[in-house]
């Protein structure tokens, strides 16, 4: 939409106003993000590379506290989270999936399983 | 509340068609080739069949459902002559609804090209009937059941698809229609939602149950549905892609739990459930294929089947017309010819949720007043039917009785 995609920052979309992250609907670098959503848009500064798809921190997240997404809890924090970091395997765990710490950051690939 | 209204095809058991459909069915994989060949070139023919030789109550359940589908005017059964499942049972079932039906066994007819003959010329005769009977009568939303269905998911599904269909559902039950959402197996983690949506306490007991049902059937076939490249796209949690299906749903109290080939017990939203019951062998998946999923709802009674797809699928369905909305703007611009809804505009900040529902609204009355969709102009007409069991006692009554 912008004339130079380049010079606006990407865009992460919040899908209910009590969530604590946001989906990056763009890839992020270190820098501006602009969050937009069902609780209007604001700008927060992501701390780290985030990719297309992947969830960032809108607040700040304390060790044990819900990661809150549509309105509802998808996971707690497996330690202390700050505004604009990546939320993902390494910082997030399941309350159902015992082996929601077993995957790979990045390729999501399992590591609890050996190969011999 | 109902002044929107547009015509439909009145069945004997009060429940409206969007289209006056003829059914040709095969009852077994040996009699496709004769099916498929006579609803060739025939506008308003759709084919459906079962594939095993020896025969599943289930999947009979089904056919009959499907036979008498209110978007269904007339039946032709057509069986090889061997298999267990028996044309003539269905075609008599069929004509018990008030429907013109007719059955035959290639075997009894002179092989494939003598078949196909007689086929066309049953249908021709069929619709004759079909059409000097059928009336037409005004039709608005609360004659109208929709299904939901995900399926070729992608990161935008969650965001922007699924939540334009719960907020369509929202309306429709508003309106006083049916709403019908499904993929149980992908609420995993959500126990406290569906019981906090249970709109009474018989309600909570059948969701709860049916919930408990879900999750021990992942926990014996050591499944959850969630993989590696759920995760490498920016998926953590079960629950959270969980909750991405679930938005399908909307926000509305939910009724209860309807069954494969149930229909709803009165309108609003209900939860379908298409897992299996425990038997002496735990034979049929829960959802194989999206159209699986798909032929469960339209056997529920939905005239129309909403689909979405973040990455593009292709499918259509049988019997009921599929509306095919995207999350992904790149995806519709590429899949225009299949696409009908584009739901990104609500992630480009272009159109709000509630105008993305209004405008999907829109479109699924011009799809029920007959335009067609964009899987439906294309020919695209998949089926599926499988072998599954399921305990139904109230049903088991039907077709094998």
């Amino acid at each position: 939409m912008g004339s130079h995609p380049a010079a606006s920052p990407p865009v992460a979309f919040q899908i209910n106003a009590a969530d604590n992250v946001a989906t990056l609907l763009e890839p992020a670098m270190p820098g501006p993000v602009v969050v937009r959503g069902s609780a209007g848009e604001k700008q927060i500064v992501a701390e780290q590379a985030i990719e297309h798809g992947h969830k960032i921190a809108i607040a700040t997240i304390a060790p044990g506290e819900s990661i809150i997404k549509f309105g509802v809890v998808i996971g707690a924090a497996t330690r202390a989270i700050q505004q604009g970091e990546w939320v993902h395997l390494h910082n997030c765990s399941s309350r159902l999936d015992e082996r929601s710490n077993a995957f790979d950051v990045r390729t999501g690939v399992p590591e609890d399983v050996t190969y011999e | 509340m109902n002044e929107t209204a547009w015509q439909g095809y009145l069945r004997s058991d009060g429940r409206k068609g969007i289209r006056n459909i003829i059914l040709v069915v095969y009852t077994v994989e040996c009699a496709s080739h004769v099916a498929h060949a006579i609803g060739r070139d025939e506008d308003d023919v759709h084919v459906i069949g079962f594939p095993g030789c020896y025969d599943n109550q289930y999947a009979i359940r089904m056919i009959l459902a499907l036979g008498r589908h209110p978007n269904i005017g007339a039946v032709l059964a057509v069986g090889l002559g061997c298999e267990y499942t028996q044309p003539a049972k269905i075609a008599q079932t069929v004509r018990e609804s008030g429907r013109p039906a007719d059955a035959f066994f290639i075997q009894e007819n002179g092989g494939t090209k003598a078949s196909i003959d007689r086929g066309k010329q049953t249908i021709a005769r069929l619709r004759a009937e079909m059409n000097s009977q059928t009336q037409m009568v005004p039709m608005g939303w609360s004659d109208l059941v929709v299904g939901s269905e995900c399926g070729g998911s992608d990161g935008t599904s969650g965001l922007a698809g699924n939540p334009v269909v719960g907020a369509f559902f929202d309306l429709l039950v508003d309106r006083g229609g049916s709403a019908i959402f499904e993929e149980i197996v992908e609420m995993i983690g959500l126990r406290h939602i569906l019981d906090a949506r249970a709109a009474s306490p018989q309600a909570r007991t059948q969701l709860l149950a049916a919930y408990d049902k879900a999750e021990h059937y992942c926990r014996e076939v050591r499944q959850y549905s969630v993989a590696p490249g759920n995760f490498a796209g920016g998926l953590t949690t079960i629950e959270e892609k969980s909750m991405g299906a679930f938005a399908k749903s909307g926000s509305r109290p939910i009724q209860g739990v309807i069954r494969v080939a149930e229909r709803p017990p009165h309108n609003g939203l209900w939860l379908l459930d298409s897992v299996p019951d425990p038997h002496f062998m735990q034979f049929g998946y829960t959802n194989p294929n999206d159209t699986e999923g798909i032929m469960d709802l339209i056997c529920a009674g939905s005239q129309i089947i909403l689909f979405v797809t973040g990455r593009g699928s292709v499918i259509g369905s049988a019997v009921s017309p599929l509306i095919k909305v995207t999350g992904n703007s790149i995806t519709y611009n590429r899949m225009r010819d299949d696409m009908d809804f584009n739901a990104g505009r609500i992630l480009t900040g272009n159109i709000t949720l509630p105008a993305a529902a209004e405008e999907l609204a829109a479109l699924v009355q011009a799809v029920a007043a007959g335009q067609q969709s964009k899987p439906e102009a294309l020919g695209h007409r998949e089926y599926f039917l499988m072998y599954k069991h399921q305990d139904t006692p109230a049903l088991d009554a039907g077709c094998r009785a």
